[in-house]
Formats: C-alpha cells, sequence, structure tokens
C-alpha cells in the first residue's frame, strides 16, 4: 500500500505540465537519436549533461529516462528499416525484421516493436516500482564491505561473462579503472597520475570520457571504414494495421520477452544483447511457425524488442536504489544524478521521494507517449534517415565539442576529448566493448572508497570481506563469473579439436 | 591451436600500450609520500589496477601473437586526420580568441570533407550557420558561456 501512495504521489510530480514537456522532450529526441545510426541514448544523455546543470534537477532526469526509453524504441526504427541496428540491442530484431521489411510487411513489425515495447516495457517498469522499495530496504543493511563486493560482482558481468571476449572486456575495464583513479585521492588529499597538470586534479570528467568514445570515436571509425557498406532505406508499405494473426502470434512473445528482459536487465549483467537474443532463440523454438525464422516471423520481432525494452527498464533497478550502473545509459544517468548533488541509493528515497517517485511515475508515462508518438510518426523518423552522412557526423562533432566547451573551456579538456576520441577509434577498429570503460571510470572510484571504509571500519583486517555472508557470497558470485567464460570457451575449443 | 593465422603486429602494438600505462601507473605510486597507519592507502588501488593492466598486457599479447583477433577491413587514414585536423584547428581558433562560431564552422567542413563531401564553401556556410544557431539557442535562451570572438559580438 505503501507504494501506491508513493506511486500516486509520484504521478503528482510527473503529471505537472513542466515534467510532462520535459518527457516529451526526452522522448522525441530519445527516438531521433535511436533512430539515428551512429549516436545512442549514453551519447545523447552525456551531450546534454552539461546544458541542462542550471535546470530543474527532476525535469532533467525525467527527460534522461525518456531519453533512453526513447532510444530503445528508435533503434527498432533503424534495425527494421535498414538492417543497421542502431545499438547492439536491436540486433536479434534486426534478424527478422528487416526481412519483414522487404517482404513489404515493415509496417507490421514496426507496429508489433513498438506495442510490445509498449506492453514490456509497462510490465517492466511496474516490476521496478513493486521491487524498489523491497530492495531499498534491503540495501540499507548493507555495509561498505558488501556494497564494494557487489560492485565486483558488476564488474565481472558488464565486462568479462556475456561479452564476446573476456580478455577484451576485461581489458576495457580495467583502462576504464585507470582513468578513475586520475586526480586527488579523497582520503589523503594527494594527486594520483595528475603529472603536475591541475586540470587533472578534479579527475576526468566522465562526460568528457563518453562523449569522446561514442561521438568522436565512433566518427573516426566509420570515416575510416567508409565505402564499406551501402545502406538501402526499406520504404513502408501496404496495410498498416496488424491483422489478428499478427496479434495473435505477437502477444504472448511480448509477454515472454518481458519476463526474460527484465530480472536480466534489473540483475547486475549489464547490456541487453543477452535477453533479446535469449528471447529470439525462445521464439524459434516455441513458435508453431519455425519455417518462417528467417524470413520475416512475426514472433521473431515481438519477443526481442520486448525484452529489450524490459531490460532497459530492469538496469533502472539497481541504478535507482543501489546507485550500481550496468550500462553505458545507467551510468551516464548516475553522472546526471551526481551533477545534481544526488546520490541514487536508499537514502535517496528516503530524503527525495518526490523527485525519485516522480522519476519512475514518468516513466509509465514516457511509454505511453511513446506508443501514441512511434505508431503515426513512424514517416517523420524515417526522413530523419535521409540526412547525409557527411552533414549528420559534423553536427554531431560541433555538438559534443560544445558539450565540453560549455563545461570547461580549457584546451586541456579538448585534448582529452580528442585523445578519448582516438582511444574509441582504436578500441572500435580491435574490438574491444566501450561500456566497461564508462561503467569503469564511474564505479571505480566508489568501490576503493567503500573498500578502504569497509578496511578502516575492520582496522585494516581483510577478513571483513569473507566474513560478511552477503559480502562473502557476492564476492564467490563474482568468482564464478569471472571464471565461468574461460572454463566454458576451454570446453568449446575442447569440443572444435573434436571435430 | 588448428588454425595458424600470421602474428597480429598493431594488436601487439596495443598490449605495449597496456604495458606502458600499467608501468606508468606503477611508477606514480611510488612518487605518493604519505601512507595510512591502518587500512589502505591511496597506492593499494591503483597497484591492483597496475597489476590487472600488466596480466591483461600479456594475454592481448598473446591473442595478438596467435593472431587470434576479430579481423579488421582496411582504414583509411585520410579521414581520421582530417577530423582530428579539425579537433585541432577548433582548439587553435579558441585559444587565440576566434570564437565558438568560426571554430565550429571549421570543424563542421573538415568532418564534412572527412565524410566525402568536396563543397567547402557550402559546407563552411552551413558550419557558421549551425555555430550561430547553437551560440543563440545556447548561450543567449540558456545563458550558458560560450567562448566569445569578433562574430560573438555581433550578437
Amino acid at each position: 500500500m505503501e507504494t501506491f501512495d508513493a506511486l500516486l504521489q509520484g504521478l503528482s510530480v510527473a503529471a505537472l505540465p513542466g515534467n510532462l514537456i520535459f518527457a516529451l522532450i526526452g522522448v522525441l529526441l530519445g527516438t531521433a537519436v535511436g533512430v539515428l545510426p551512429g549516436i545512442g541514448p549514453a551519447l545523447t544523455v552525456a551531450l546534454l549533461l552539461p546544458v541542462t546543470y542550471k535546470l530543474d534537477p527532476a525535469g532533467s532526469l525525467i527527460m534522461f529516462a525518456g531519453i533512453y526509453y526513447g532510444g530503445m524504441y528508435g533503434g527498432s526504427t533503424t534495425a527494421i528499416l535498414i538492417n543497421t541496428p542502431g545499438e547492439s540491442a536491436s540486433m536479434a530484431t534486426a534478424l527478422e525484421g528487416y526481412r519483414m521489411a522487404r517482404a513489404g510487411r515493415g509496417a507490421q513489425a514496426l507496429a508489433t516493436a513498438a506495442i510490445g515495447s509498449f506492453v514490456a516495457g509497462t510490465i517492466a517498469t511496474l516490476g521496478l516500482t513493486f521491487l524498489a522499495p523491497w530492495l531499498v530496504e534491503l540495501a540499507v543493511q548493507m555495509g561498505p564491505e558488501d556494497y564494494f563486493a557487489l560492485m565486483c560482482v558488476a564488474f565481472v558481468t558488464v565486462s568479462a561473462t556475456f561479452g564476446d571476449s573476456p580478455v577484451r572486456g576485461l581489458t576495457s575495464l580495467f583502462v576504464g579503472l585507470a582513468i578513475g583513479l586520475v586526480g586527488i585521492d579523497r582520503l589523503t588529499g594527494q594527486p594520483r597520475l595528475a603529472f603536475g597538470m591541475p586540470e587533472l586534479l578534479d579527475g576526468i570528467d566522465v562526460t568528457t570520457l563518453a562523449v569522446g568514445l561514442f561521438a568522436i570515436g565512433e566518427a573516426l571509425y566509420v570515416a575510416s571504414m567508409r565505402g564499406h557498406a551501402t545502406e538501402q532505406v526499406e520504404s513502408v508499405r501496404g496495410s498498416l494495421w496488424m491483422s489478428l494473426d499478427d496479434w495473435a502470434r505477437s502477444w504472448k512473445a511480448w509477454i515472454r520477452g518481458a519476463f526474460i528482459g527484465f530480472p536480466i536487465g534489473a540483475l547486475p549483467a549489464g547490456g541487453a544483447e543477452i535477453p533479446t537474443f535469449l528471447s529470439y532463440s525462445i521464439e524459434k523454438k516455441l513458435s508453431r511457425h519455425p519455417e518462417e525464422f528467417g524470413h520475416g516471423a512475426i514472433e521473431g520481432v515481438a519477443g526481442p524488442e520486448a525484452a529489450n525494452n524490459a531490460s532497459a527498464a530492469g538496469t533502472l533497478v539497481p541504478l535507482l536504489t543501489l546507485g550500481l550502473p550496468t550500462s553505458a545509459t545507467a551510468a551516464m544517468m548516475l553522472a546526471g544524478f551526481q551533477q545534481y548533488g544526488l546520490n541514487p541509493g536508499p537514502l535517496l528515497f528516503a530524503e527525495q521521494p518526490q523527485l525519485v517517485w516522480g522519476l519512475i511515475a514518468s516513466l509509465y508515462i514516457a511509454n505511453l507517449m511513446l506508443l501514441v508518438l512511434n505508431l503515426p510518426l513512424v514517416g517523420l523518423w524515417v526522413r530523419l534517415l535521409a540526412i547525409p552522412q557527411p552533414w549528420l557526423y559534423a553536427g554531431i562533432l560541433v555538438f559534443a565539442t560544445m558539450g565540453t566547451i560549455v563545461a570547461k573551456a580549457s584546451v586541456t579538456e579538448l585534448a582529452l576529448l580528442t585523445a578519448f576520441g582516438l582511444m574509441g577509434y582504436v578500441m572500435r577498429r580491435f574490438d574491444y566493448p566501450i561500456a566497461p570503460v564508462v561503467v569503469g571510470l564511474i564505479l571505480g572510484p566508489m568501490a576503493e572508497t567503500q573498500l578502504r571504509r569497509a578496511m578502516a571500519i575492520s582496522l585494516g583486517d581483510p577478513m571483513v570481506l569473507v566474513t560478511s555472508p552477503v559480502s562473502a557470497s557476492l564476492l564467490t558470485i563474482a568468482a564464478i563469473a569471472l571464471l565461468a567464460p574461460f572454463a566454458m570457451s576451454g570446453l568449446g575449443r575442447f569440443k572444435a579439436a573434436e571435430d | 591451436m588448428q588454425i595458424k593465422s600470421k602474428p597480429d603486429g598493431p594488436g601487439m602494438l596495443v598490449a605495449a600500450g597496456l604495458l606502458a600505462l600499467a608501468g606508468i601507473i606503477f611508477w606514480d605510486t611510488t612518487q605518493l609520500a604519505q601512507r595510512t597507519v591502518y587500512g589502505l592507502g591511496p597506492e593499494a588501488a591503483p597497484r591492483v589496477v597496475a597489476a590487472g593492466l600488466a596480466l591483461l598486457a600479456v594475454a592481448n599479447f598473446v591473442q595478438a601473437l596467435r593472431g587470434a583477433l576479430p579481423s579488421r577491413g582496411t582504414a583509411d587514414r585520410r579521414p581520421l586526420l582530417l577530423i582530428v585536423g579539425g579537433m585541432a584547428a577548433l582548439m587553435a581558433v579558441l585559444t587565440f580568441g576566434g570564437g565558438y562560431i568560426l571554430a565550429t564552422a571549421i570543424l563542421f567542413t573538415a568532418t564534412a570533407t572527412a565524410f566525402g563531401r568536396r563543397a567547402y564553401a557550402a559546407d563552411f556556410a552551413i558550419g557558421l550557420a549551425v555555430g550561430v544557431a547553437t551560440y543563440l539557442l545556447f548561450a543567449k535562451l540558456l545563458t550558458l558561456s560560450l567562448p566569445m570572438g569578433p562574430l560573438e559580438r555581433l550578437f
């Protein structure tokens, strides 16, 4: 009942005209950047951080959440119509969606993606609403050693467990951790890795890193690989409505997708690729028309798209209740909270219930707005794809540098931005994942603080990490999650040798 | 490994870079003066990160040596130089007081050229327009400060 009261109170905040406008701007921007190749929700939030710090915190955060949800919607449009998924989470959607578009069923694919996103997004937001207060009560009882252990789990799962290569994922993570070390040590006031440069004493700004890696790195990579791929936009033609058969085949896939996506997103596991591909293979197995898979099966769009949106909502659970970001966008949203001096976690629920519940309530509204906007406006979104690539990327770079100039107008900061851009280029070229760097930078210093706090309380006894049952079990999970991919790849190699 | 691939030179270079980074971080911890009496000092976390990076450098090196890295197409260097050059020009213009709009127009033109456009004058004009529009929106409407130059003083 308390949750209902809190949610109702949140709705009264979210329904304020100003906040509704922020939510609308958020979902429109989010859908636009989701549709455009080259910019995702993480970059958009990063670009907006410097220009929003003077605005009302609740409104900006509602806008950021709208961008996150909108980006997930928009990504599916690109995946279906041009077969280049805007983000990796839409890869599974592209498999069947693009085939449907080529067969003249693009409208139905877009519709099942949009309605499925709404259904799953709503289920997952309900999950968030009822899970959050419960997790907050749990979180209050956690000591610093437990937080440290939880962050270790997040480090491992974000970088090693679910990626293509655990070595490359861990490398990205450690580069992020290294960048996080730069600046004055919070406990002793000594500068670390600052090399006598006063600009580095405050540490590396997470927005500079994210904008460099995502915007400039991506632009450099796409420019250097130009001419390798040609894109063609499939037009939406034929009937715009889903037939009864389409509905019958979609609805179960939506529900299943939601129940696959939400828990995986809510665990500190990060990434929407796992639930989307899991949903895709489950739908393929359960379908009464398995022969249609590979030729445009509607379940293959409905399931993964639902899972995608549900996992996006799921990542907000650890973010809001524990302050633990498990995706690049969640990391940027955490930076958004910090910009206003707010720290997500149990305390925020107690101190700023209006803000937290207003944000959660606004998610329902954002989801509804997306459903209403997406179906009729899809023609408009598709037209965004007609922006010539040179101008699109030139515009992205202009906004990327503007964000940095507004935040800190120094040559050092712009040089750092360029350096991170080159780093992002090298990482893309050698197939290192980007998100672990951002998560490492933002979580690394937090993990160090928690560990040192735990050790100070225990008077330097490291046994505190294993005598707390929560910490001990979390560290065990982290160890298993770290070793599992290596063990499994060993098995895989063994099998391959046998064949 | 059954498939014998050639060692990957650039991949080994990346591994060497990681090792160098580990070395720099470790060296930096030796420069810290004050240590805490009990608990973890400021040198503990950097040393763990340095050790991890060194280990990962070895793992990356082995993968590169085996040629086990994902295949990558040939990259064109000219656009890279154009974009990085555009960024450098932006910094130079801002440092010498040329202002935000001019700097933006140069970066816009350089990036558009990197993506294959050859209409320099037209792109520069568009860049100027984008610069003016963002300047008016952010500096005047959102009252954020952007670097001033001769063009900005006109508004």
